[in-house]
């Protein structure tokens, strides 16, 4: 009796976990073509290409396209050539713009999610309206405003000139800040050791110029259309953190500053951590607003990694160099993400293991 | 000078009345709104700015950048662009790319988001650490590679070329699968004692529930592919398949004529600016409301 029953149950199950298994697979098909052809095999191209001799004529899986090593690497980094210098100066560009606008985007994001998280506060729906809608718009039509509003008579030098301040023509000032503001100081001429070595094709003094007032305009976008996103991001971090907490420390007696540098930042510390690393990932990987703005100039002051990446393939058929730029930002991205994970975790379980000795030696 | 005075005393004092409690706290307030409000006229006039300056002459462009007056509204921007340029093609492109990418990845996210959630298969676990391997990568490091390999398939310089690739979302695959496991599957389970097969479940069952995911995932492909710009530059170089991105990126280095012809260009950037304004403004409580529901639906 027994095992009569068992055989058609058991082939039951057997045949529905076949017939899901069939049909996952067909679920997640056109998924994993979609991913595995037009992400995994490019990648894998492209790592090819970056160790061959391509230049862009027929297949680079043809017979005539021959595996050149480390060239392509070499020549980038340690080359000394005219193509060592457009990397250097367009990472440090990057670098640059990297240090400005991730602190400041994270910070006012920040204090924009807190203003406009106010339970009392008329409005609300308008303000967070005007803060988030520069992230909807494309980066072309921003762009092409930004243009317009940082010409010599434009609207940003209009505003400038209410205190007396005659702006330049932002888009087309290369000199970099860091050299403006030395030059203020009486600082002309680099310093000999800064002038005579160097890093990746360009001098230290270079490296120090800071970002040029073209960049500038550049890292006041990237914040414009960014902190509205991150704002969003806060404020629902914010929205989840109990109001016990606080009403807690106001009864306690600490003023608005004290709760939020006390309570709400650390409470914040994983989205403060989710908006630094998506920060650190976007800001290296700028390309549309340089190839719409600029195209890399004034004096390659706006050339970053990726616009160069794009322009030494498409434009000047050094496909292999190219596909290389790309997989050096790939790996600095790596880096700088694996970087900013170790400093933020550090900062977080030093106070905690003084927490933990402290409590010890109070039992004692 | 009255906010000071009255606060230094309320610090030393365990118990303030409710007058002196007050004073302070809206002195503050005030100050929080004039921060907010300087800050929104920053966000917003420089759209304002954008709008009034695209019905202003060259000239008056130039001269008078801040003014939200034109002296003279002409629409001679407006006409250039719709009966002597190829702003209508672009915009056209965009639309059919924008629709057929949201279609797309609307049905190709919520085939794959059921299934790595829902159904147990061979190799589940390894698609879905696949999908988190590529959602890493860069977007920036794709150029060249899917440049590479669109003309090796033969399909640069097409439709299919600017559509196909954009449906690849590793993103939008993970929302669905993390909404499919919010949502309890009892209801699933009784229509499959019903006897309901797979597809016939999920789409008379599971895709009605899923709606609020469905919009997340439409509002972002929708977003994402109508300002997309890096990917039409690599997969096609024919005129008349440029997108609005890429004709206003032309547009903005001097593509027509001569001058700067900043209310061309900014009527341009209105414009292609109003699909996804309008996009947001429906959508403006699923974006904002609460902004934890968002993320965790």
């Amino acid at each position: 009796m027994t095992a009569v029953a068992a055989g058609p149950v058991r082939r039951r199950k057997y045949r529905s976990v076949t017939r899901r298994n069939g049909a996952g697979w067909v679920f997640i098909a056109p998924a994993v073509v979609l991913l595995v052809v037009f992400l995994v095999v490019p990648v894998l191209m492209a790592l090819w290409v970056s160790f061959s001799d391509w230049r862009g004529r027929g297949s680079p899986l043809a017979a005539g396209v021959s595996f050149v090593g480390f060239k392509n690497y070499s020549t980038l980094l340690l080359g000394g050539g005219l193509t060592t210098a457009d990397l250097g100066t367009s990472l440090r560009n990057n670098f640059y713009y990297v240090l400005f606008v991730v602190p400041v985007q994270t910070v006012l994001s920040l204090v924009l999610a807190f203003l406009v998280n106010r339970r009392m506060l008329r409005g609300k729906g308008f303000f967070r309206t005007a803060y988030y809608f520069p992230s909807v718009t494309s980066s072309v039509a921003i762009t092409v405003l930004w243009l317009f509003l940082f010409t010599s008579t434009g609207a940003i030098n209009g505003v400038l000139g209410w205190v007396g301040w005659h702006g330049p023509n932002w888009f087309s000032e290369p000199s970099g800040l860091i050299h403006l503001l030395l030059g203020k100081l009486g600082v002309q001429q680099p310093p000999g050791p800064l002038a005579n070595h160097g890093f990746v094709g360009i001098s230290w003094w270079e490296w120090l110029a800071g970002p040029s007032v073209a960049m500038t305009a550049f890292i006041l976008m990237a914040v414009f259309t960014t902190s509205g996103t991150f704002m969003l991001l806060f404020l629902a971090a914010l929205q989840s953190i109990p109001a016990d907490v606080d009403e807690a420390a106001m009864m306690d007696g600490a003023t608005a500053f004290q709760r939020f540098r006390r309570i709400t930042v650390p409470m914040l510390r994983p989205t403060i951590f989710t908006v630094v690393t998506l920060g650190l990932i976007g800001c290296w990987q700028v390309f549309d607003q340089i190839y719409t703005g600029t195209q890399g100039g004034p004096g390659k002051t706006t050339l970053t990694p990726a616009f160069l990446s794009y322009q030494s393939a498409f434009n000047e058929q050094k496909w292999g160099s190219g596909a290389a730029v790309a997989f050096i930002l790939f790996v600095i991205i790596v880096v700088f993400t694996v970087l900013q994970r170790l400093v933020l975790r550090e900062r977080d379980t030093v106070p905690r293991r003084k927490r933990f000795v402290r409590g010890e030696g109070g039992t004692r | 000078m009255s906010a000071t005075t009255t606060a230094s005393p309320t610090t030393t004092t365990p118990r303030r009345t409710v007058t002196e409690r007050r004073r302070p706290h809206r002195a503050g307030t005030i100050a929080v709104y004039v921060v907010l409000v300087v800050i929104a006229v920053a966000y917003i006039y420089p759209f304002l700015i954008q709008v009034v300056t695209s019905f202003k002459t060259d000239a008056e462009a130039q001269q008078n950048a801040l003014s939200l007056f034109p002296r003279t509204w002409t629409t001679a921007a407006y006409q250039k662009l719709f009966g002597s340029s190829d702003f209508p093609l672009w915009f056209r492109n965009s639309l059919i790319v924008t629709v057929c990418v949201t279609a797309g990845r609307v049905f190709v996210d919520s085939l794959a988001g059921y299934a790595l959630s829902r159904l147990r298969f061979f190799g589940r676990s390894v698609a879905f650490a696949a999908l988190v391997a590529v959602m890493a990568v860069p977007g920036v490091v794709l150029l060249i590679p899917k440049f590479l390999v669109i003309n090796q398939l033969g399909i640069y310089n097409s439709f299919v070329g600017l559509i196909v690739p954009l449906i690849a979302d590793a993103a939008g695959i993970f929302i669905m699968k993390n909404f499919f496991e919010s949502i309890p599957a009892s209801v699933e389970e009784a229509a499959r004692i019903d006897g309901a097969g797979t597809f016939r479940l999920w789409w008379s069952i599971v895709l009605p529930m899923a709606t609020p995911a469905l919009i997340t995932i439409t509002i972002l492909a929708f977003q994402g592919s109508w300002n997309e710009l890096s990917h039409f530059i690599v997969a096609s170089s024919d005129a008349r398949l440029f997108t609005l991105t890429k004709g206003v990126a032309q547009l903005a280095s001097g593509g027509l004529g001569s001058g700067t012809q900043y209310p061309l260009k900014l009527a341009a950037a209105a414009i292609m600016t109003i699909p996804v304004a309008v996009l947001f403004f429906v959508f403006q409580r699923r974006i904002m409301g609460t902004g934890a529901g968002a993320v965790k639906e």
